[in-house]
């Protein structure tokens, strides 16, 4: 600090330290602590807030265990409130998108970083760049497109002869899930690629090659030798993209079925339809706190630090 | 084996590449399909009609323009933000350092929803504790979008310009000081021309986060539309192909852009490649 005050003087460091300040305080911590604080106190109309009816309690976070609905899980029936339900499902399918990235990221991370030849990589890292600069809601909209019932999909499966009647993608084949997995996965890919792809550039090619000049089997190396030097990126990549799709809003309502519920799109509804924003306030607290766990989880699985993942 | 190896790669990438480009293309072509419903199949003849629709439609110029206002009021706040940040980070070590950094990259991972409600809330309760419920600068709006965004949007900046930090010498300040400049001027003249590239960069970078931003947005900006907010609404309410003629315009402007980077890389090789084999000639001239 007397280093930046000796170098800059006492009025350019107060401005440094002002929008610092600024930031830090008044965009990011006490914007969660009114969260925090708000989640606690009860919804209630304009003129009786502060009144006798306005005390603490856990009310809002009780509403998640409300309205238990009869469902099934993989052919289990259970019952189980509604939101509860919806909780689960988002962190169950954001974990499975997130493992499907990961399998196909991978692959072509390592041949990006050790196979293709250098000269290449400048042309093809753009041509990957080009779907990640079209935004977000147009590649939702694409697949809309693709998977509706009268769509491009069904027409090329019924032309091919694969299938003789239309499948409704939307609805879901496996689960009413389905859709929702697709267009994350190809959403968030790429976002699972270059933070794996940056770890394996860094690697000495020669321990691949003396791995396998002792015998290594091509598994035993990428196993041995390729994934450990690889781990903070693919500890990055799996916080973001789980991070991204627990997270999305606009991919499940835009592709998603209406039997379909994404953990965001409950606190949308309490929100911005009931208007209750202290319950919404409430849900996303337990949405932060899921986040935050799946961030020191992630942390403590791959055995790396916070400056690792967020680079 | 290892040529195996290389086919098998690049055939895998090339399986990758039409996965990622195949949906584009569809949603394109389908700007062009004289249907009522955006699909290519079945393919009902060619038409332009699509784009003198956007072309018509207030709602999507006003949402553009409001898109492009908070991009830029958000490059005016976290570029600067990000940049004291990453020079006040610079100057401390020790666990402070880390504590702050810790403090300052959080946001990046802060799903946008949470920074949407907390910002909403928490301006809406300071304009109540300043008894100025109905001011409307305390109300949901696109000022609370902008500053949502700002609040993870300083943090890559932040990174970008710490990194280009590490490759600057401190020396060239103390030598500027001790030659008589003043502070303003160590700051303007010696440091921050250092950090442009990587400010210029984060400016970029910062515009394009703001205009895909949309779980912030949506949070924060009551009645206001910006690009991604409208097209989320048009899916939802009925559409047609309006929206694919967008999405074709704003594809067709990405390519642009990735052929004029890509051409400017490849010219900048070639003259590096000339240049070096010059060299190397005068080199085996000189040993002759």
């Amino acid at each position: 600090m007397e280093d930046l005050i000796r170098r800059y003087g006492t009025g350019l460091t107060a401005v440094f330290c002002l929008l610092v300040a600024f930031w830090i305080l008044v965009l990011v911590i006490l914007p969660n602590f009114a969260m925090f604080e708000q989640s606690f106190r009860p919804y209630l109309p304009v003129v009786e807030i502060g009144g006798p009816k306005d005390v603490y309690g856990f009310a809002n976070y009780g509403k998640i265990f409300a309205n238990p609905v009869e469902t099934t899980w993989f052919g289990i029936p259970v019952t189980i409130p509604i939101h509860i339900n919806t909780f689960l499902l988002t962190v169950f399918y954001s974990a499975l998108v997130t493992l499907m990235t990961l399998i196909f990221a991978y692959p072509l991370a390592y041949f990006l970083a050790k196979i293709a030849s250098p000269r290449s990589i400048p042309t093809l890292l753009l041509l990957l760049f080009i779907p990640m600069w079209v935004s977000e809601a147009l590649r939702a909209f694409a697949w809309y497109i693709i998977l509706t019932f009268n769509g491009p999909l069904n027409a090329l499966l019924k032309a091919l002869g694969v299938i003789d009647q239309g499948i409704r993608w939307q609805n879901g084949v496996f689960t009413s899930y389905d859709a929702i997995v697709i267009v994350l996965t190809y959403c968030y890919v790429l976002f699972m690629l270059f933070p794996i792809y940056t770890a394996i550039t860094s690697l000495d090619t020669n321990q691949i090659e003396a791995a396998e000049d002792l015998g290594s089997p091509w598994w035993r190396t990428h196993w041995r030798v390729v994934i450990p030097h690889a781990k903070p990126g693919i500890a990055s990549g799996c916080v973001m993209v789980f991070m991204l799709s627990a997270g999305s809003l606009l991919v499940p309502t835009v592709v998603g079925s209406t039997k379909a519920n994404w953990f965001p799109q409950t606190i949308y509804t309490w929100f911005n339809d009931a208007l209750d924003w202290n319950t919404g306030a409430a849900y996303s607290m337990i949405f932060l706190l899921v986040c935050i766990f799946f961030v020191i989880l992630t942390m403590r699985l791959f055995k790396v630090k916070l400056s690792d993942i967020a680079k | 084996m290892s040529r195996n190896r290389a086919i098998l790669g690049q055939l895998y990438f090339g399986l990758f590449i039409l996965y990622m480009l195949v949906p584009l293309a569809v949603m394109a072509g389908a700007a062009f399909n004289d249907s009522k419903l955006p699909t290519i199949a079945p393919w009902k003849g060619l038409t332009w009609a699509w784009f003198g629709e956007l072309w018509a439609d207030q709602t999507m110029w006003g949402a553009f323009l409001n898109s492009i206002l908070v991009a830029l009021a958000v490059v005016a706040l976290a570029v600067p933000i990000g940049t004291a940040a990453a020079i006040l980070l610079n100057s401390i070590s020790g666990k402070y350092r880390a504590t702050l950094y810790g403090v300052m990259v959080a946001p990046v991972l802060a799903p946008g929803l949470v920074i949407g409600i907390s910002t909403v809330l928490f301006w809406n309760q300071l304009g109540r504790s300043m008894g100025a419920d109905d001011f409307f600068l305390f109300g949901r709006g696109l000022h609370l979008s902008t500053l949502g965004q700002v609040s993870y949007i300083s943090a890559y900046v932040m990174l970008l310009v710490l990194a280009r930090l590490q490759s600057f010498d401190p020396g060239l300040e103390e030598a500027a000081l001790d030659l008589g400049a003043n502070h303003g001027q160590v700051l303007r003249r010696i440091l921050l021309p250092h950090l442009y590239p990587a400010m210029a960069a984060s400016s970029a970078i910062a515009f394009f986060q703001s205009m895909e931003n949309f779980n912030v947005t949506l949070f924060t900006k009551a009645n206001a539309t910006t690009l991604t907010v409208y097209v989320f609404s048009q899916v939802r309410s009925g559409i047609t192909p309006k929206i694919n003629a967008l999405a074709f315009l704003l594809i067709l402007l990405t390519l642009v852009l990735a052929l004029i980077y890509e051409t400017n890389r490849r010219r900048r090789a070639r003259i590096e490649a000339a240049r070096e084999a010059e060299a190397r000639r005068a080199e085996e001239a000189m040993l002759l």
